[in-house]
This record gives C-alpha cells, sequence and structure tokens, in this order.
C-alpha cells in the first residue's frame, strides 16, 4: 500500500524581549541558574503576572507578518498540571482566545515555488523552568532562569506531506521572526522549539490517521531525520497490521529513533480556565495599524521585489532574501556596482562558498558590500576574466584593499588593448608556420580544437591576463585570412 | 493618661494626641504590645507579634511627628492579618503549609500603609488561607470572640475583627473573599469595609479565589475605615486588576447630609432563613437612617440564593490552581525523606494543608475538570453575570442596599465545624456582593443576649464614598459602635 504522510507543526518560539513576559526579570540565555527569576517567576505567594506589552506587540507582528487575524480581545488562560520546573503548578497561555488567529505562509520551495501553509492560531504564554538530571548524585536541580520567558506557539494546519516541506516552513518561519526581530530563532539554543504531529494514511484517502507528537526537536537536520524515523516506525506498525497509539514521543539524536515518553505527558487533564489575575487583552484597529508600521519589508515582499526589480530567478531571490543580512548586504553591493545578476552570482557564489568555508555568517564577512561591488565592476567592464576575478577575490577575502588595489598590486589586468594583444598573435603566428599550416588545411570542427594551441601560447605568453574574447576574435581574423 | 482610653481610642482621636504630644508613638506601640501579651491567650487572635519591627517603626513615627512630616496616620498601631506578605515577618496565612514562610517582600497594602506612617504590631490569625465562615480552621488553633470565648468571632478574618474588639490595635487589615471582613466585623462588633474589586492592590496579598479577593480595613469606627481606606487604595502596577480610577480622599463627604439617600432592602435577606431578633434589630436601625432623612424601599435581589452554589464553585476552582503552587520544592512545607516526586507532592500537600484547605481544592479541582467545566465553572460564570445584573437593576431605583451580614450573632465553637453547608451558609448576605464586585461594609448595629450583630450596606461599583457617609451618619446617631467587651484578665 502506498502511504500519504500527513504533519502538522507546533514551534514554540521564544520572544526576544528585554524582560520576561509577566515580571521585569531580564529575559536572557546561559546566566548561572536561578540568578534571573524574581519572586514573580518563582511564584512565590502574593506575587502577580503583568503583562510585558513588548511580548504583545511582538505576536501582533508576528500575526501581521504571516497575514493572519489579529484577535480584538484574548485572555490568558491557567494551564493546571505539577511538575517541579513549573512553579506556580499551572502554565498561563492562551487557550480559548488567543492572540493570533488564521493565517496564510507561503513558504519557498527549492525549485522555486511557493508552499502554501495554513496558520492555525499562534498564542502567548509563559515557559517554563528546566529540571537539571546531572548535576546532583541521586537529585534533581531546577533552575528557574527560564521560568516566565516569553513564548509564541504557532499552529499549523495537518498541511505537511513531506519532510522537506516541513523543514522549508520550519526555515521560512526562522527568517521571517528573524526579520521581525521578535527573535533569535536559535534552535540549538531551545529558542526555536518544534513538536511535530504525525500520522499516516493510505493514498488516496481522506481520514486522518491517529498521529504521535515528536516533542521538543532542536535542529532542522533533526526535524528531517525524526519525521524519516517516524514514518518508517508508524508504517511498519501499520504493514505488520498493527495500529498506532497516540502519544507523545522524544527524538534521540544519537540512536536515531523516536521513542514513547512515559511521563507526566500521557492523557492530562489540563483544566484549563481563564486566568484571574490578568485582564483580558483589548486591542484596537489603531494599535495593530501603528504595530503595522514598525514591520519592516518581509521575506515574501522582497522575494518578489527582487525578482521584479533585479531581474533575478525566483530561487536565487529566495536564497537572497532567506536572511536579512544576507539580503541588506546584496543590495548594498548593487548599490554600489549596478550590476544585480552579477552581484547575486558572486554573493551566492565565491562569497558564500567561502563564509562557508571558513565558517562565518554574512554579518562576519571580512569583504564589504563595497568592495565586492569593485571587483563585479571590473568583471562587468571586462578588466577581469573570471579566472583573474576569483584571484582578486582571494585578495578581498585576505584584506589586500580594493578590487582595483589588488589588480595593480597583483597585477592581473586584462590586456584588452587591441595593438598589444594583436602584436602578440602575430608573434605567435610567425614563431608557429607548422601549427598554422595544419589549422588551415584542417575543417571548421578540427580548427575550433586546433586554435587552443594558439589561444594557450598567447594566455601564457600574457600571463593569462589577455581578454579570452578579444583574443579569439583577433586569432580567428588571422588565421581564416 | 487613661490606659483604657487608649485601648478603645479612635485612630483619629490617637492621631490628634500624637500630633499634640500627648502620647508618643512609642508609648501607644508599648501599651497596645503590653495589652496583647496580657490579654490575648484566650483570644488567639494573633499569631505572630512583630515587637521589634513595631518599636523600629514607632520611633520613625515619633521623630516624623517631631520632624512635622507626619501624615493622620503616623504613629498609629495596626495589625495585618497573616495573609499580607510582611517583609521580614512570618506570613503564615494560618497554614502550616507556609509555617516557615518570610517573605522578602511586603504586600503593596503593607508598604502603603507603612509610607503612611502606620506601626505594625503583629500578624492576626484567620481561617486556613482563608477559607472558612468562624477561624476555626487555623493550624494555629481557634480564635474565641470577645464578647463571649465560647464561639467564635466569625471568619475568615476573624483575628483580626477580635483583635480590634479587644482594643490590641485602633485598625487592622482584613480580606473579603466572600464575606471574611463584613460576616467577623459583625460577629465581633466592630466596623469591617470590603472596598470594590480593583480599589485595592491584590499585590502580596496570599491569593485564595483572584477574582473575588479584595483587602479592607477592620476598624471601631467608619470614620477610622475611611481614614485607612485613604492609604489602602490606588492603582498598583504589580496588580493588573487593580483599577485605574481616581480615589477620592474618603474623609471629606463623611458627614454629608444624607437626607433623600434611598435605601434598598432586598426581601431575600428578610426571608424566613433570617434570625428574627436580628431582623427586628436590622428594621431598628434602618429606623435610624430613615431618621437622617433617608428613604427605604422595597427590592429584590431574585438569585440571592443561587450567589452559595456559584461562589462554591469559582472561588474553590480558582484556589485549587492558586494553591498548586505550594508543592514543597520552593518554599513552605516539605515532608521529610520524600521517595520520589509524586510522594513528595502528595505527601507535603496533605501534610500542609487542613482539611477545609483539602476539601476545596478537590472541589474545585472537579469542578475544573474535563466533562464537568461547562456544567460547573462555566455555569457558575454564567450566573455570576446574572447577579451582577441583579445588582445593576438594583441600582436603577436605590443609591445603596441594606441588610444583615450575617443570618445570626456569633455561634457557639464547633457548632457548624462539622456541617460544611452549614457552615456556607454564615455568607448568604455577603458573597454575592463579591461575586459582583461591589464594595460593601458592616456597621455594629446592635446587640442579642449580649453579642454585636452587624447592619451591612452594599454600593455601586467604586462608590465607597456613599457607604462610609451614610455609615457615619449612622455612628453619629447611635452608640452601637462604641461598645466594648469585658476581657477575661482586663484590668478596667
Amino acid at each position: 500500500m502506498k502511504w500519504e504522510v500527513v504533519m502538522g507543526l507546533e514551534v514554540h518560539l521564544q520572544l526576544a524581549t528585554k524582560s520576561k513576559i509577566f515580571s521585569g526579570a531580564a529575559n536572557r540565555f546561559g546566566a548561572e541558574p536561578n540568578i534571573q527569576a524574581c519572586a514573580i517567576d518563582l511564584g512565590m505567594p502574593g506575587m502577580l503576572p503583568v503583562l510585558n506589552e513588548q511580548a504583545l506587540q511582538y505576536a501582533v507582528m508576528f500575526g501581521l507578518g504571516v497575514g493572519a487575524a489579529i484577535g480584538k480581545r484574548s485572555v490568558f488562560d491557567r494551564k493546571n498540571y505539577f511538575y517541579p520546573d513549573s512553579p506556580k503548578g499551572y502554565q498561563v497561555s492562551q487557550f480559548f482566545e488567543p492572540i493570533v488567529g488564521e493565517g496564510l505562509f507561503d513558504v519557498p520551495m527549492s525549485d522555486g515555488s511557493l508552499y502554501p501553509v495554513r496558520i492555525t492560531r499562534a498564542h502567548l504564554e509563559e515557559d517554563a523552568g528546566k529540571s537539571v538530571h546531572d548535576a546532583f548524585a541521586d537529585q534533581t536541580g531546577i533552575d528557574l532562569n527560564r521560568a516566565g520567558t516569553p513564548l509564541l506557539e504557532i499552529v499549523t494546519e495537518p498541511d505537511f506531506r513531506t519532510a522537506e516541506q516541513a523543514v522549508a516552513y520550519l526555515k521560512a518561519l526562522h527568517s521571517l521572526v528573524t526579520y521581525l526581530g521578535i527573535s533569535d530563532g536559535n534552535m540549538a539554543e531551545g529558542s526555536m522549539r518544534c513538536d511535530i504531529n504525525i500520522s499516516l494514511r493510505p493514498e488516496g484517502t481522506d481520514e486522518l490517521g491517529t498521529r504521535t507528537e515528536i516533542k521538543n526537536v532542536n535542529s532542522f537536520r533533526f526535524v528531517e531525520r525524526a519525521i524519516e524515523v517516524e514514518v518508517e516506525r508508524q508504517q511498519d506498525i501499520l504493514e505488520d497490521g498493527g495500529r498506532i497509539i497516540q502519544e507523545t514521543r522524544l527524538y534521540d539524536a544519537d540512536k536515531n529513533e523516536t521513542r514513547s515518553m512515559r511521563s507526566k505527558e500521557v492523557a492530562n487533564d489540563y483544566r484549563y480556565f481563564p486566568e484571574p489575575d490578568l485582564l483580558p487583552i483589548v486591542i484596537d484597529d489603531d494599535y495593530i495599524e501603528s504595530i503595522r508600521e514598525l514591520l519592516p519589508e518581509l521575506p515574501g515582499p522582497k522575494r518578489g521585489r527582487f525578482v521584479d526589480q533585479y531581474g533575478l530567478g525566483d530561487y536565487d531571490a529566495a536564497l537572497l532574501v532567506s536572511a536579512r543580512p544576507m539580503a541588506d548586504y546584496f543590495e548594498a553591493t548593487v548599490a554600489a556596482s549596478n550590476e544585480a545578476k552579477l552581484s547575486a552570482n558572486w554573493i551566492l557564489g565565491d562569497l558564500s562558498a567561502a563564509m562557508n568555508r571558513d565558517e562565518l555568517s554574512i554579518e562576519e564577512c571580512p569583504v564589504a558590500p563595497e568592495l565586492l561591488a569593485g571587483l563585479v565592476k571590473r568583471v562587468a567592464d571586462n578588466t577581469l576574466s573570471s579566472k583573474l576575478a576569483k584571484q582578486v577575490f582571494e585578495g578581498l577575502w585576505q584584506g589586500e584593499g580594493s578590487a582595483d588595489d589588488i589588480i595593480e598590486s597583483r597585477g592581473l589586468k586584462q590586456v584588452s588593448d587591441s595593438g598589444a594583444l594583436e602584436a602578440m598573435v602575430d608573434e605567435v603566428i610567425a614563431n608557429n608556420p607548422a601549427q598554422v599550416e595544419q589549422y588551415r588545411a584542417a575543417d571548421d570542427g578540427k580548427r575550433k580544437k586546433l586554435s587552443g594551441f594558439f589561444v594557450g601560447q598567447i594566455m601564457k605568453a600574457s600571463k593569462g591576463q589577455a581578454n579570452p574574447q578579444m583574443l579569439n576574435e583577433l586569432l580567428s581574423r588571422k588565421l581564416d585570412s | 493618661m487613661n490606659h483604657s482610653d487608649l485601648s478603645y481610642a479612635s485612630a483619629k482621636k490617637l492621631s490628634t494626641m500624637l500630633k499634640q504630644g500627648d502620647v508618643s508613638a512609642l508609648e501607644l506601640t508599648s501599651h497596645f504590645l503590653d495589652r496583647i501579651r496580657q490579654l490575648d491567650g484566650p483570644l488567639n487572635s494573633l499569631i505572630t507579634v512583630s515587637e521589634e519591627h513595631a518599636i523600629t517603626a514607632a520611633k520613625a513615627a515619633d521623630k516624623a511627628l517631631s520632624d512635622g512630616t507626619a501624615t493622620p496616620l503616623t504613629g498609629i498601631p495596626l495589625l495585618h492579618k497573616d495573609i499580607f506578605c510582611t517583609k521580614g515577618i512570618k506570613t503564615t496565612c494560618a497554614s502550616h503549609m507556609l509555617d516557615n514562610f518570610v517573605p522578602p517582600y511586603d504586600a503593596t497594602v503593607v508598604s502603603r500603609l507603612n509610607a503612611a506612617g502606620t506601626v505594625t504590631l503583629g500578624k492576626t490569625n484567620m481561617d486556613e488561607f482563608a477559607m472558612g465562615s468562624s477561624n476555626e480552621t487555623s493550624f494555629y488553633g481557634a480564635v474565641a470572640n470577645p464578647w463571649d470565648t465560647d464561639r467564635v468571632p466569625g471568619g475568615s478574618s476573624g483575628g483580626s475583627a477580635a483583635a480590634i474588639a479587644a482594643g490590641f490595635a485602633p485598625l487592622s487589615t482584613g480580606t473579603d473573599t466572600g464575606g471574611s471582613i463584613r460576616q467577623p466585623a459583625a460577629l465581633c462588633g466592630i466596623t469591617g469595609l470590603k472596598p470594590t474589586y480593583g480599589r485595592v492592590s491584590r499585590r502580596g496579598i496570599i491569593a485564595f479565589a483572584s477574582s473575588l479577593d479584595q483587602a479592607g480595613p477592620m476598624t471601631r469606627s467608619v470614620e477610622d475605615a475611611a481614614l485607612m481606606l485613604n492609604a489602602m487604595c490606588g492603582i498598583d502596577d504589580g496588580d493588573s486588576t487593580s483599577a485605574d480610577i481616581a480615589v477620592p480622599d474618603f474623609t471629606t463627604l463623611l458627614e454629608q447630609d444624607i437626607a433623600g439617600l434611598r435605601i434598598g432592602l432586598p426581601k431575600e435577606y428578610f426571608s424566613n432563613d433570617l434570625d428574627p431578633q436580628v431582623s427586628a434589630q436590622i428594621h431598628a436601625a434602618l429606623a435610624e437612617l430613615e431618621k437622617e432623612g433617608a428613604k427605604l424601599v422595597d427590592i429584590e435581589l431574585p438569585h440571592t440564593h443561587q450567589g452559595i452554589a456559584t461562589y462554591y464553585v469559582i472561588a474553590p476552582a480558582e484556589a485549587s490552581a492558586n494553591l498548586s503552587r505550594y508543592d514543597g520544592v520552593r518554599f513552605g512545607h516539605r515532608c521529610d525523606d520524600p521517595k520520589d516526586l509524586m510522594d513528595l507532592y502528595e505527601r507535603s500537600r496533605s501534610e500542609g494543608f487542613g482539611d477545609e484547605v483539602q476539601r476545596r481544592i478537590l472541589v474545585g479541582t472537579y469542578a475544573l475538570s474535563a466533562g464537568f467545566y461547562d456544567a460547573y465553572f462555566k455555569k457558575a460564570q454564567q450566573v455570576r453575570r446574572i447577579i451582577a445584573n441583579d445588582f445593576q437593576r438594583a441600582f436603577e431605583q436605590v443609591d445603596i442596599i441594606a441588610g444583615p451580614a450575617a443570618p445570626s450573632v456569633a455561634f457557639k465553637k464547633g457548632e457548624k465545624a462539622a456541617d460544611p453547608l452549614a457552615m456556607y451558609m454564615e455568607d448568604v448576605y455577603t458573597l454575592s456582593v463579591n461575586l459582583a464586585g461591589l464594595p460593601g461594609m458592616s456597621v455594629p448595629a446592635g446587640m442579642i443576649d449580649g453579642l454585636p450583630i452587624g447592619l451591612q450596606l452594599i454600593g455601586r461599583s467604586f462608590d465607597e464614598q456613599t457607604l462610609l457617609n451614610a455609615g457615619h451618619r449612622f455612628q453619629q446617631r447611635t452608640d452601637w459602635h462604641l461598645n466594648t467587651p469585658t476581657l477575661a484578665g482586663a484590668i478596667s
């Protein structure tokens, strides 16, 4: 039987607010345990939550970013469960009336197409602390620094059929939230955590199969692998006539398998009810419009503009806009060079390759856009052949100055002076009468091959700096005559 | 200065004496601390006496008095219900669970009263986590009513009411979730005001039922209540539900004429459930208000009796979540040698919470459970709105509503302890006011067989002013609030 995979994703996004969602404690990653938790975060008696307006603003920005309906009225609820890293015994979340409603999000795929994903909702909630199991023998430590970190939980419809789509969605989401500046989207540090709901059904049927939920997958690569192994596991069970148990599973990257979580999550009744310590959030159109004015140009519209304005292909445009610093770098290069396609090729080609090789991000790139533009201009005006240009680029990367400086100091200028070239061509023809003879006797097909000898000789004589195009023209004119 | 005069003097009078130098804040503090030490044994109205803090505060008050920076409350001794977090002073909520809890912060109300110069003498006994109407559920033992030590003082702010009645301080804070200020005030013959929900910050008050809890003054006169309320009120950026609404000086309009004031008498408050003697006394009190020119109007609050069921779904539901933080992990009682996490939770909570608290956690958890939420919690929320609408409709006809604060005088200790439903009936006249978020006040309005009764006045939202005005005019005409009990061991 052919199976169709059906997946929906839930992403917990930590919002990069200055302070926590309901307290004034700093919202930062990586401090000593329990020093960034105040009385509110610790759930001390009598302490009350006060909503951080920045968290609300970020949630609205996200909603606008995915074209979703913004809840003019949204309400916090208490989600009740006991766990040592949940200080109050309940999590303040939004269950009945979330801040962000339905939206539609276009995800760029590697073939340049867009895959629309339906956003079900996104709601604000507080993160829990962390249980630390390896710090004390036979005891569990509790670190509440993370308690109260603002989270936006983004839920999709079951619109994914392949791991590739799921990963593309997560990458696009990462791109969106970093553009918005509402999160650093760092999966390794837990700023973006992904739960995958996954089920299989016979291809061609509509009814959803029983799903499992894989919790807290923390890299794009693991998402892909977790999906692969879970699909395989479910498929094996179904093909053996078995049934899938609805449960929460964990992906173990070391063993590359998913396994059932035995603990707290099983069939919990969270007893949601409206949080009486917080008033409903009521916002109006003016507020929403004031937030809309804060939005930067987002990846989707920017992608379209790059195609229209610069004549780039869909795929190149999508690559360039995926991270805002990259897009900014591109536009700065174009502004200085006036060469859009050539700039794109250099950025996505040699520059990206060098950054990957040296493990640098675009922000850390040693070649400023203006310097790369200098190189692009010299390629465009034929001062440099592509071969010479690569040498100049190496010079730029090593910090040897501008492209023109490097051309000068390394003596890499292409010889395009027709007089000088002609003299070289004449000399080679004069010195190699046998080859000239052979060439002239050959037919067109063979001549092309034989001309390589002369090109090689002249390139050698010019130290590779002869303008190849002019050289070819001159050669064929002289030899064919 | 005669000591018994000091013991039962109003805060207003003490304030004048302090300003005139007739007495120092330190002398006042010593006087009340001595009196507590001497007389509180049989009453058990205090859990903690904070002598050191009091003396430091009294000295600071004396300095402010001599510097001329004193407020009307500077140097006035005061007690806090042990539900208010007090920095550096043990705050137990009368529970074994918090027997070892010393908060590193003050409740907003506490810091406001401190800023006004009051001197905190100690923390008063109460029903555990404010769950009770007789002050019999305290981990620290029951409180006795100063008028008859075999009887209860009411609850949950029973310690505060008893202490004020016993002359241990002129002022105390209380909290009222379903009548916990007004009912003990009535049973102990003092004045107690529950302000409008949102009028006073809840920050730092240990939560029972967050949508109902409200702190207020418990005093010997309406005038003192107004004075104290001035210092307690106002928006607090630490409590999202505190109201951003102007706070008047509640003392300025006390003397205002109440001629023409329309007082509504809900027929449901004067039904057969009401002790006929109480009914007669309340009518007599209302006649005094009529003499002031007020007009009595018969009204209806048709869903009064649904209030009890509604309250006993919503309050336990919120409490069940509010009390989840007491898990033995970070603070409060922790069982010895837990085997594992579940054992830690189960034994810490079973040992730390008393029966009534556990009963309400169970009820609340049940009411919120999957499959029961709609039938209980959601339904209760709907009825709550209907009850609020009843009041709103009534206030189209009248300016304030009057009735008894409790169905009878103080009952005997143990009399209702075994019957939770009979105990819950104690609050039949008070808890609808919490459900509707309105201000309510109890003032002493008569005596039956040597036991006080209270007249309850209920006002429009954020109109404490009219209640205080009517209550003050009533106390200008009557002496009920000046009655004092005879205490065992008292010199005079």
